[in-house]
């Protein structure tokens, strides 16, 4: 996080942090590349603002270390850190005006006059801000107040900007205007991002890679796609998203991925059976399956009876039950769906054998 | 649901007595205070006439404006310093903050005025103790003059400075400190630059309670300034009690009263009521 204008790299090794017994993250490991957008994604209390704070030098890890671009500052005090922050809230300096609160980094900094006005200058113009130069964040509107943070943030050139729940004030057109703005942020400085989110859809749609935390761990990391179609668990699958999970006995290798048995009928995947053997949960995200009137040899399905639908406009959410009483939702066409409960009687349901997953059985 | 009406002739009724109590005891006796201004010992401005002219009158006042900026600077200051550690420092620090926030305030002036007297003149603990060690030849002159009265004020008021800045600094987020550290400044710089400007309001609020209760002061200046440096409160008690001269005394309560309620007018446009407790 030292040598401005570049985008730093961190390496977090160990990081373990404790409030009396409680325990707010717990061996966490995790690198960071040069110019990534990570993600944080987890439920309130899951550790991962702590593990930001940790980033930013405003909390201490009781164990562990924590390197940027190879140098180990776990003990380096936030000042000499200087990683770029958006705080929750966005933290203003609330007595100071607009270019006042974006100069104040380069004027710690002790930059020349002449640069720290060109500077804020094009800041300013950057995140458009042009006419409100010179009033106090109070007079501001919160995606002005927010900009602004962001443009404090980044005046600076700092090699990460550390973002803390930023969209979480907002009202939801503005979230997806100041979401695109972060975008292209990101793309024109280049900078490291790391970002704090509970919001799942938030996560998938901004970042380059998401982290999934849970009571202090760190559960996964991956790209977007990578975690919502392969999930290492159970939270992390439901975590991203609405999903499906039917019991599975007889789970075994077999030629391309694994197979097992579905209710009595034998379903084959394409994920590997390295973790789990025998019981274990298959897992498959609505919108992956259709309803059929019924599925051929060695097609992955299983019979069903529809209860209920809502109409979403673009699709119908339909509730389904099987013959062994799992509860299931899928996604489909509107006529797919008013079809399927006007017959009131048995459909059966179909699946890719590579959208189908295999979670551990029970817990987490 | 109940009315607002209710609810303010609730209230109305709450605050009853008290107002009554303050009405009879101070407002009715006022007005007559205000008329004897006028009247006494003879109708006209008289009185009003001498308090521009009369030397006494005026070194009196300026000597009381200056001992009360004195003593209000002073006692902010270390009424910020202690109030920081006391809503910022650690839970030992705090408790011992509070505990000498809180202990001058069941000690009766008095008492205290004499305390400070057994500890400045000039064979009290403070002039022995600088003689005995060699500091000192001859004793200091520490009590019986301005200086006496700004130690046995300051003392007195650092309290009522406490609490409005209290509130000022228990109201600031966190948040901002902390992103000032985050954007790279010191703890020393972030203190000047954004931490005591954010409690602005508390300075203000602060320094216009202590600003306006030592305009008033009698007993403290009395007693430490020994007769020497008169504040105007005592001259307008030696104007009533011993020189009769209910008129002067009469028109100079009359302008000091309206000083204070300016200065009341000021402080609340600048800091809400609940802000100062």
């Amino acid at each position: 996080m030292q040598q401005p204008g570049r985008a730093a790299e961190i390496k977090a090794i160990g990081i373990g942090k404790s409030f009396g017994s409680f325990r707010a993250l717990d061996n966490l490991s995790l690198n960071i590349g040069r110019g990534e957008f990570l993600t944080l994604l987890g439920p309130s209390g899951s550790g991962k603002t702590t593990f930001l704070m940790v980033l930013a030098g405003f909390v201490q890890p009781t164990e562990g270390k924590l390197f940027s671009d190879g140098t180990d500052i776990t003990d380096r005090p936030a000042e000499q850190r200087a990683a770029g922050m958006v705080f929750q809230g966005y933290a203003l300096f609330p007595h100071m005006s607009v270019e006042a609160n974006i100069a104040f980094p380069l004027k710690v900094r002790k930059k020349s006059a002449a640069d720290i006005k060109k500077r804020v200058g094009e800041m300013i113009e950057r995140v458009g801000l042009i006419g409100h130069e010179k009033k106090l964040p109070s007079q501001l509107s919160g995606g002005q107040q927010q900009r602004v943070a962001l443009a404090r943030a980044l005046v600076f050139e700092p090699g990460v900007l550390l973002l803390d729940e930023p969209f979480s004030a907002l009202d939801k057109s503005l979230r997806g205007q100041m979401q695109a703005e972060m975008k292209r942020l990101h793309q024109e400085t280049g900078t490291t991002f790391v970002f704090v989110t509970h919001d799942q859809s938030e996560a998938l749609a901004l970042s380059s890679r998401v982290a999934i935390f849970n009571h202090g761990k760190l559960l996964q990391v991956g790209a977007p796609d990578e975690v919502y179609d392969r999930p290492d668990n159970r939270f992390v699958a439901e975590f991203l998203g609405e999903i499906n999970m039917l019991p599975l006995k007889g789970v075994k290798p077999a030629d391309n991925g694994s197979t097992g048995l579905c209710e009595d009928r034998a379903v084959n995947m394409h994920c590997k059976a390295e973790k789990v053997r025998g019981d274990a949960i298959l897992a498959i995200r609505p919108e992956h399956m259709s309803i059929a009137r019924e599925a051929a040899a060695g097609e992955n399905g299983i019979a069903a009876t529809a209860i209920a639908s809502t109409y979403l406009g673009a699709a119908t959410k339909l509730d389904l039950t099987t013959r062994q009483g799992a509860k299931v939702t899928v996604s489909v066409p509107n006529e797919v769906a008013a079809a399927a409960l006007s017959k009131g009687n048995s459909v059966w349901l179909t699946w890719p054998a590579e959208k189908g997953f295999l979670l551990p059985d029970g817990g987490q | 649901m109940r009315g607002v009406l209710s609810d303010r002739m609730g209230a109305a009724l709450l605050m009853a007595p008290l107002l009554l109590f303050l009405v009879l005891a101070y407002a009715w006796p006022f007005l007559g205070v205000v008329k004897w201004s006028f009247t006494l010992p003879t109708p006209g401005l008289g009185q009003y006439d001498a308090l521009l002219t009369d030397d006494l009158v005026q070194s009196v006042f300026i000597r009381t404006l200056r001992i009360a900026a004195i003593v209000t600077v002073v006692s902010v200051a270390a009424a910020y310093a202690i109030t920081v550690v006391w809503v910022r420092g650690s839970p030992a620090q705090r408790l011992i903050a509070e505990f000498c926030i809180l202990v001058p305030f069941w000690i009766s002036v008095l008492t205290r005025a004499f305390g400070w007297v057994a500890l400045l003149s000039n064979r009290g603990l403070i002039n022995t103790w600088l003689q005995s060690i060699g500091f000192i030849s001859e004793p200091l002159t520490l009590v019986r003059n301005e200086f006496g009265v700004v130690v046995g004020m300051t003392h007195f008021l650092i309290p009522f400075a406490v609490f409005p800045l209290a509130s000022a600094m228990r109201s600031l987020d966190d948040r901002v400190l902390l992103a000032a550290r985050g954007l790279g400044s010191s703890r020393t710089r972030t203190f000047w630059t954004v931490f005591v400007p954010m409690t602005r309001s508390g300075i203000i609020g602060s320094a216009l309670i202590v600003f306006v209760f030592s305009l008033g002061f009698f007993v403290t200046p009395a007693i430490l300034g020994g007769g020497r440096s008169v504040m105007i409160a005592e001259l307008i008690y030696l104007r009533i009690f011993q020189s009769p001269d209910w008129g002067l005394g009469a028109a100079i309560s009359v302008v000091l009263v309206l000083f204070v309620g300016a200065l009341m007018a000021l402080l609340f446009r600048y800091v809400r009521p609940k802000q100062l407790i």
